[in-house]
């Protein structure tokens, strides 16, 4: 451990930390541009050239406005559930490999932050921590609205948070480790996941779009029902921040769901390029690319499918998915054992 | 495969973590130094569609809420019991498989259970 290793892991972690912001930043001008094409109209265009300065625009705002903490909110939790859903959001990022390690001034850099062997878990438990900014702050907020707003997406995101880990196992079943990296190394020419293990994907992008609170399960801000939901109160931003933390979840759940199903940073003929640091950068873009149509997916779906009703969700969640998980459980656990895969 | 990972490897995400907490709070800090403060009573009131509050929002909610929460204790700790089974899921063999499948099933048993019982019902 010297320092040569501290200054590259920090240089690596404020480069992530400034790539997922971007990226979440330019999710809020895609998704209403994209909104506008599937409306039929323009979406924001006043803001510099195709409303390109729009999110800055946005940020700045955030940040000029009055900050409100009604009187009859508890103060000290009010700020602390955006705090904890911004930190949630940020640091799930420190175990997803983005690349195959570079070779610069001679050293072996690699492209994650930390290589623990339980990477999947760490992300979970993060993930899981996640739904705590959303119930603190909608109970600190004392508004009624913001309560059922916050019981709402508790009980959302642990049902699905169920499915979700049975559906990974799966996964685990076959790859045998709990390490993104790993996982990310076997999938190495097209050897995707998602090839044997198409319902486990389904049911597990289906249980990241209710862990993200997007469309159609995004009960927790549902405005017919409950004005703003869980950040009804909230302004300035502290509001900004509860926004951004959702688009940054888009994010990060799409990066784990390229790296754990769709290859991480393979590509096809990856093995024919001799040098390494070339093949690592086009890695790099191809995860990219994969992060993007993923958070593509999830801009569509927003503005394709209506919304949920709370019983139908619940009855999603439990009466289905967790079930199909099992028995997609069941027949890997068969498949393994006939075929030796 | 794996054996060499020491507590080390986890002083990157400790970095990470002290990263995410300085950006948070300064960002925290300096939106409440920036923005104006002109404050009066009606907009700290809390928002209720423009009438007077009633009352406030510390009142009981729907038990089957907790009901779920409870629910999803007992099942999350069957899920967290599985992780290690599946990652050695190839040395246990059919052994192993037809095991964790008896434990599977007193876990389904209990699942019909509920679903017998109404536990899962929202209409």
């Amino acid at each position: 451990m010297d320092i040569a290793f501290i200054i590259e892991k920090l240089i690596l972690i404020s480069a992530i930390l400034g790539i997922s912001l971007v990226i979440a930043m330019y999710t809020t001008l895609a998704e209403r541009k994209f909104a506008g094409f599937f409306q039929d109209r323009v979406g924001p265009n006043r803001a510099g050239p195709w409303g390109l300065l729009q999110p800055l625009a946005d940020g700045v705002k955030l940040f000029t406005k009055e900050e409100i903490i009604p009187t009859h909110a508890s103060t000290f939790l009010f700020v602390l559930g955006p705090s904890l859903s911004m930190f949630t959001a940020c640091i799930t990022t420190a175990v997803i490999p983005w690349g195959q390690d570079l070779f610069l001034f001679g050293r072996q850099v690699s492209l994650q932050v930390a290589d623990i062997n339980v990477g999947v878990l760490y992300v979970f438990g993060v993930v899981s921590l996640g739904v705590y900014g959303v119930m603190i702050g909608g109970w600190a907020s004392n508004n009624k609205f913001s309560l059922l707003a916050a019981v709402r997406s508790a009980s959302q995101n642990i049902s699905y948070e169920i499915a979700m880990g049975l559906s990974i196992i799966a996964l685990l079943m076959m790859t045998g480790t709990l390490s993104l990296r790993e996982i990310s190394e076997q999938q190495a020419g097209m050897n995707w996941n998602v090839f044997y293990q198409p319902l486990g994907f389904l049911i597990f992008m289906i249980c990241s779009f209710a862990e993200t609170n997007r469309t159609p399960f995004d009960l927790p801000e549902c405005e017919t029902e409950l004005v703003g939901g869980h950040h009804t109160e909230y302004s300035s931003m502290k509001l900004g921040f509860y926004l951004f933390a959702e688009y940054i979840n888009m994010f990060v759940s799409s990066a784990i769901m390229a790296s754990l199903y769709f290859g991480g940073y393979n590509y096809p003929f990856m093995h024919l390029i001799s040098n390494p640091n070339v093949a690592a950068l086009i890695g790099v873009a191809a995860f990219f690319t994969k992060i993007l149509l993923f958070i593509f997916f999830f801009i569509w779906v927003r503005w394709t499918v209506p919304r949920f009703r709370y019983d139908q969700l619940m009855k999603l969640g439990w009466k289905v998915l967790i079930p199909l998980a099992i028995v997609n459980i069941a027949l890997t656990g068969a498949g393994i054992l006939i075929f030796g895969k | 495969m794996g054996n060499s990972f020491i507590p080390a490897d986890y002083f990157p995400i400790v970095l990470q973590l002290f990263a995410a907490i300085g950006f948070v709070a300064v960002t925290m800090l300096a939106t409440h130094y920036i923005g104006p403060k002109r404050k009066t009573a009606d907009k700290l009131a809390n928002f209720e569609c423009g009438i007077e509050q009633q009352g406030d929002a510390r009142s009981p909610i729907s038990v089957k809420y907790f009901l779920v929460a409870i629910l999803f204790v007992l099942f999350d700790v069957e899920v967290i019991f599985m992780y290690p089974w599946a990652v050695n899921f190839r040395e246990f063999g059919i052994t192993g498989f037809l095991e964790m499948f008896t434990f599977v099933g007193f876990l389904l048993a209990g699942f019909f259970y509920l679903l017998k019982k109404g536990a899962l019902d929202w209409e």
